[in-house]
């Protein structure tokens, strides 16, 4: 009996990792920043370079951090889904520009709707280096304290709205600032 | 006097194709060797995130030269190897380091592979200790004679003959 039941036993285990290594993403590596203080910087805005963008100017407040390009691909897939975001549930989303060319990312703002209460232009990327970027797009929440509680790698779909974002978001704006 | 213009032409393009490709090798002027050595062992220490399999040195990704940058930046500024790599590990966790840390969550990558050892060990073992045990009891009289039989009738042909029919 047990000459059968072993391999077979050994075999479910095996089904069981392999289908749990099918379920996992290796793209999404967590985030050694959820739960610190968001990384300071300042940067140009986007559309008025002589304005300066810093986290410090919504400290306070539950805001989005999201990292785009007009050169990212998949952020075209995202785009309406963040617009939805400002218009339906008025949340303070700001973009950070992430390596682009200005005229590039303005024009893109202006064909595909602008969801963004403030856009930081970063040619560099030396924010994003700080904000551990490193596939755009991504999108962080940030608590009334200035921490951040949540990263999300890749574009931000309809099910992440619904099951991650809203949930934590609704669940930071009831906390103490 | 075509065929000529065609091959200058043609000259020109790979002459400045050349020029392209020399543009993406980046220059370091390092101001010791010592700080060279650094940097060379540092990005092939580092993981590029972008493509996964690939260190800092390897990577061509746009992240990976950012961060090539940075670590060059660094090296010239004077920070330690600690320093460099608690930087990108703040940054981007233990993932970036081919050599992550000895923690509760790496416990399984780093004690893994000597458990799988153990359990095959001890499975051989087993397997070769019950082999050991089984089959060795000593046959009866009666089973001695059988066998004692049937080795004598094949040596008579007649007998294959007659067991095969």
């Amino acid at each position: 009996m047990w000459r059968y039941l072993a391999p077979l036993g050994l075999f479910m285990v095996l089904v069981v990792f392999l289908s749990m290594g099918l379920s996992l993403d290796p793209k999404d590596v967590p985030s050694p920043l959820i739960g610190k203080n968001a990384p300071a910087f300042t940067l140009p805005d986007l559309h008025s370079p002589e304005k300066q963008i810093s986290p410090d100017l919504y400290k306070g407040q539950v805001w989005l951090l999201n990292v785009w390009a007009s050169w990212c691909v998949s952020c075209r897939a995202e785009h309406p889904v963040l617009n939805q975001l400002a218009q339906k549930y008025q949340l303070n989303i700001v973009g950070l520009n992430y390596k682009d060319q200005r005229n590039d990312g303005i024009s893109w703002l202006r064909q595909r709707g602008n969801p963004y209460i403030s856009n930081a232009f970063d040619l560099a990327g030396r924010v994003g280096i700080d904000w551990g970027v490193y596939g755009v797009p991504e999108t962080f929440i940030i608590d009334k304290q200035g921490k951040i509680r949540y990263k999300h790698t890749g574009p931000v779909g309809w099910l992440d709205v619904e099951e991650k974002i809203m949930p934590m978001i609704q669940r930071l704006m009831k906390e103490a600032p | 006097m075509m065929k000529a213009v065609t091959v200058i032409g043609f000259v020109v393009l790979v002459l400045s194709q050349s020029q392209m490709l020399m543009a993406g090798v980046e220059v370091n002027e390092f101001s010791s060797q010592t700080q060279e050595q650094q940097y060379n062992k540092l990005i092939n220490e580092l993981r590029c995130l972008v493509c996964q399999n690939q260190n800092l040195a390897d990577s061509n990704s746009e992240l990976a030269q950012d961060l090539r940058k940075e670590v060059f930046s660094m090296i010239q500024k004077g920070d330690t190897d600690s320093d460099i790599v608690d930087f990108m590990v703040a940054r981007y966790g233990d993932f970036v380091l081919y050599r992550p840390p000895f923690k509760p969550v790496t416990f399984l990558l780093w004690v893994g592979p000597f458990i799988i050892l153990f359990l095959a060990v001890l499975f051989v073992v087993i397997f070769i200790r019950r082999n050991k045990n089984t089959d060795l009891t000593e046959l009866s009289n009666e089973e001695v004679k059988k066998a004692d039989d049937l080795l004598e009738s094949l040596q008579t042909p007649d007998a294959i003959k007659g067991n095969k029919q």
